[in-house]
């Protein structure tokens, strides 16, 4: 047997939906990280629950990149492939690499699969997979065997397959199975039953692996260094939950949460729900417009209150945001925004939302918006969000997406005790109190709550008088309201921090990216700048107001790239904003950026900017 | 409720410094003269005391309300009430809306409010129109309802809110009319003191886009009303006549003979559910309307319940803890060297 050492590996599982492939793949990075490899993940499902077996369209799949050297991303494309069936092998074997590495699940492969993945000829035996390191088990009838004698039904016994797969990708990759093991009894604690078969099947597929001889190299990927510190691992929404735990403890006050159930913002709710001994209030509310509407009439009461959605949710929600911006109520409003228009990809990422978070409400309405850059970043950014919220009296959105609310890294944990407090305080003094007199540095209004004696008050929809809240429709007092609430939220710029920016302050081409595509464009600048090329990437958390240390810098590059999962939206702003002829580099497929396809377009336009200085040393000559 | 230091309050108290801009003679100044001068006489403390409101005519209360108050989107009133009223219980918190802002636009909210029993008195002013737009047929209207929406008459059949209320799961459900200061000011007393989620129906006139909409119900002389009274047989039209439960559950009107009510509908307030929907069947023009206390019966709040099971964690957790929270899940360490541990 040899031990092949690697650098890093991408694997990719595919299957039915209903075949356990997010498990399989999430128990292989927890394995991945318990190892200390560095890992980024990438689940890719259907929006259909139990889609039919076998189809296309019902294919599930969960990407893993496991390293020894810090990873920004879940990797371009797969070393490995583990397909369940055929269906799964269809739509996903044009991404594996070339001599990848191929572990099909023979015994799916049968007629009525093949037929229903639109396989003239069987795969396996007609040449199509002649580069690949193919590796054909019958996972199935090794599954059916390893539980010969148990009492389950056939049906259940074939249920445990995933963990084939995973026992024997635990083989491939070294991977102790202890730990596993113990995962696997604790998980099924209340059906004793399916963790013995499942850790039979584990075991059944580490032992294949082990013993079977196709199998002739382990390859070991060497545990990644990092900063010394507590870590765990953790997904964007995960993230996000303990943010606002912790955003409303640094705040002194209560956490009160609305949401109504949405694709992919569901899970804060269910993390949430379990934090009631922190006594945080859930409230699932009748529907989008409800759980706005409640975080409104808590946040009146003077709860640190939040609602979550994504896009379609979001746009049900404007009215009553604009309510919140109107009477200068502090909510935050969290957007784990999909693919749209309409019901769109809901479990596909996009960010499509920005334009709707800038400015999709009625009238002159705007909105603090942040937005976060990986699964970690988002406690970080709900954190941010209620400091914002409640220090300018302003409803602040920030925005995730579908791949960084289900993609897991490993964190280091924060130290909460060195985090600032910003503990809230509600006026009391009735003493010469208007409802609209603000703060002269952060224009807030003071948060006055109901239950303070003598400072009863109204506010409402209405416009109100720029001092005294009561209904006033005179056109100065409009005109007046309506900048001191646009002016507001660009006052926030003195709360932002240094601008997140990798590489010099000049150059040849200027990389803007913001939120989810951090990794990628990082990563992409990076090894570009390695080779000495002139690449700088500004990744901008705070999208409104706009980052001020952008502004120092944009027009320093000669081409500046505005990469975005959308067609163009940052791009639009920023064109608007300072003149600048960006050009996006834009992709709408539901999928993220792949690290190669930024360095393509950035050396496509270091190639124009070439041209530009060659032109522009003409001129030079020419006038010399 | 907040009743422990009983103020000594006038209707006065209760004014705020506003104009009240609602057109000459709408129903809407008798009922906020009603809640003002009730409401002093519980002697509530203004600073628990919060009206929240949707868009609408009705709507413009909370603005002469010398309390907190909360002036709202369309329909949204009852969603906004209770993310207050769940997480500031002690306050007193009432709704007013109006049948199209909280029967057509907000129709959902109101549902919702009443089936989870948040304790929020909700007063819908019912006027079978749409005011502030300029006099479109609302929900409630009767079919045949020539406005600018329905020059040829409304056609769909009218929405019965009792009916709704109760089958939403309100914990009290009453009626009355604007003018009737007396009745609205019992019932709002004892809508004070419920725990749970009131309903209140107000008949109320707008004369500029509706007038005498209600004329017929208030003329009581005439037998257009039954007073419920607990324990009290259903008459009317001055004790002359009754109703009584035939065959199928069919109610009738009888002739009330030497005062003998035997065999008539006896109120209950707490009655069945049954009784309740029955009650709220009553309409014009073939019945009386019925007024007062339709229905009320205890059942543990929303609010309250979504505290006991804070309460629950953190008897059986322990107060949280955010470093363990922090701490769980797949934690390790990473030590100087850069590896893990």
């Amino acid at each position: 047997m040899e031990t092949k050492h690697l650098d890093r590996v991408v694997i990719r599982f595919v299957g039915d939906s209903g075949d356990g492939m997010q498990l399989t793949g999430t128990e292989f990075a927890k394995a991945a990280a318990e190892a200390g490899n560095d890992i980024s993940t990438f689940p890719d499902f259907p929006a259909e629950i139990r889609a039919p077996a076998g189809s296309l369209f019902g294919v599930s799949g969960f990407q893993l990149h496991f390293s020894s050297s810090e990873i920004h991303t879940p990797g371009d494309a797969p070393d490995v492939l583990v397909a369940m069936n055929p269906a799964g092998l269809k739509t996903n074997l044009k991404d594996l690499v070339d001599t990848g590495t191929l572990i099909v699940n023979t015994g799916a492969f049968i007629e009525a699969n093949l037929k229903k993945a639109g396989y003239k000829s069987n795969p396996l035996e007609d040449g199509t997979l002649a580069k690949y390191k193919v590796h054909a088990v019958d996972i199935n009838h090794l599954t059916m065997t390893a539980l010969e004698g148990s009492e389950l039904s056939n049906k259940e016994k074939g249920r445990a397959k995933n963990f084939f797969a995973l026992g024997l990708v635990f083989w491939m990759y070294g991977r102790e199975p202890e730990g596993e093991i113990r995962r696997i009894h604790q998980q099924f604690a209340k059906k004793p039953g399916y963790g013995e078969a499942n850790v039979k099947v584990f075991k059944a597929g580490y032992h294949y692996g082990e013993t079977a001889e196709v199998f002739q190299t382990v390859y070991k990927v060497p545990p990644a260094t990092f900063k010394p510190g507590m870590y765990r691992n953790i997904t964007g929404n995960e993230a996000i939950a303990l943010g606002l735990v912790v955003g409303a403890d640094l705040a002194g006050k209560k956490l009160f949460y609305a949401g109504y159930p949405i694709t992919p913002a569901s899970s804060i709710l269910h993390s949430l729900a379990k934090y009631k001994n922190f006594g945080t209030m859930t409230f699932q509310a009748e529907d989008e417009i409800a759980a706005m509407g409640a975080a409104l009439g808590a946040a009146f009461g003077g709860s640190i209150a939040v609602t979550a959605s994504s896009g379609p949710g979001i746009a049900l929600k404007g009215e009553a945001m604009g309510l919140g911006v109107m009477t200068e109520l502090p909510v935050v409003i969290l957007n784990i925004q999909r693919g749209g228009p309409s019901t769109g990809l809901p479990t596909k990422t996009e960010q499509s939302d920005l334009s709707q978070s800038l400015f999709g409400r009625n009238g002159e309405s705007p909105l603090p918006v942040l937005a976060a850059k990986s699964p970690g970043d988002t406690f970080y950014c709900a954190v941010e969000a209620v400091k914002i919220a409640t220090r300018y009296m302003v409803p602040v959105i920030l925005l995730s997406d579908g791949y960084i609310a289900n993609g897991s890294e490993p964190w280091p944990l924060p130290n909460l005790a060195a985090m600032p407090r910003f503990d809230v305080v509600h006026r009391t003094d009735p003493q010469s109190y208007f409802v609209y007199e603000r703060d002269p540095k952060t224009l807030a209004r003071a948060w006055v709550v109901p239950g303070t004696p003598g400072l009863e008050h109204r506010i409402g929809g209405i416009e109100k008088d720029a001092l005294t809240g009561n209904i006033s429709y005179a056109p100065e007092n409009h005109e007046k309201q309506t900048h001191v609430r646009a002016e507001k939220v660009q006052r926030i710029a003195q709360d932002i921090g240094e601008l997140d920016l990798s590489g010099a302050e000049s150059g040849e081409v200027l990389l803007i990216g913001w939120g989810g595509t951090y990794g990628a464009l990082r990563q992409a600048q990076q090894s570009l700048a390695a080779q000495g090329k002139s690449v700088s990437h500004a990744h901008l958390r705070w999208l409104s107001p706009l980052e001020p240390g952008l502004a120092k810098i944009i027009h320093n590059f000669k081409r500046v790239v505005v990469a975005e999962l959308n067609t163009g939206q940052l791009r639009m702003v920023l064109r608007a904003q300072f003149l600048v002829d960006a050009i996006g580099l834009n992709k709408i497929q539901g999928l993220p950026f792949k690290v190669a396809e930024v360095v393509a377009a950035i050396e496509k336009e270091l190639g124009v900017a070439a041209t530009k200085t060659t032109s522009a040393a003409t001129q030079a000559q020419a006038n010399a | 409720m907040t009743e422990a230091v009983k103020l000594k309050l006038s209707k006065k108290d209760l004014e705020s410094d506003q104009d009240v801009r609602w057109c000459p003679g709408c129903g809407d100044y008798a009922i906020l003269a009603t809640v003002q001068r009730t409401l002093a006489q519980l002697g509530i403390r203004r600073e628990n005391t919060v009206f929240i409101s949707g868009i609408g005519c009705s709507s413009r209360f909370p603005y002469y309300m010398n309390t907190y108050g909360f002036h709202t989107i369309h329909g949204r009133a009852p969603a906004i009430a209770s993310g207050l009223k769940v997480t500031r219980p002690e306050l007193d918190v009432w709704v007013i809306t109006g049948d199209g802002d909280g029967l057509s636009i907000g129709g959902n909210h109101m549902i919702h409010a009443l089936r989870r029993n948040m304790d929020l008195k909700i007063l819908l002013f019912n006027n079978q129109i749409y005011g502030l737009t300029k006099g479109q047929y609302s929900p409630t209207s009767a079919v045949g309802t020539r406005a600018p929406s329905t020059p040829s008459g409304s056609i769909d059949h009218p929405l019965n809110p009792i009916s709704l209320a109760l089958g939403s799961g309100a914990t009290f459900v009453a009626r009355a009319a604007d003018t009737d200061a007396k009745l609205m000011g019992s019932i709002l007393e004892q809508a004070y003191r419920h725990k749970g989620a009131v309903f209140i129906e107000l008949l109320q006139n707008c004369p500029v886009f509706n007038d005498g909409v209600w004329e017929g119900v208030k003329d009581d002389p005439a037998g257009k009303q039954v007073h419920l009274v607990e324990g009290k047989s259903l008459v009317f039209a001055g004790g002359t006549k009754g109703i009584r439960l035939g065959a199928g559950m069919v109610p009738e009107i009888v002739d009330v003979v030497d005062g003998d009510t035997s065999g008539l509908l006896v109120h209950t307030e707490k009655g069945s559910p049954l009784y309740a929907h029955l009650l709220a069947q009553l309409v014009q023009p073939d019945f009386p309307m019925p007024m007062g206390i339709l229905y009320r019966t205890e059942r543990t709040t929303y609010e309250q319940l979504a505290q006991a099971q804070i309460d629950d964690a953190v008897a059986k957790q322990g107060p949280g803890d955010l470093t363990k929270l922090m701490y769980s899940g797949m934690v390790w360490e990473v030590g100087a060297d850069g590896t893990r541990h």
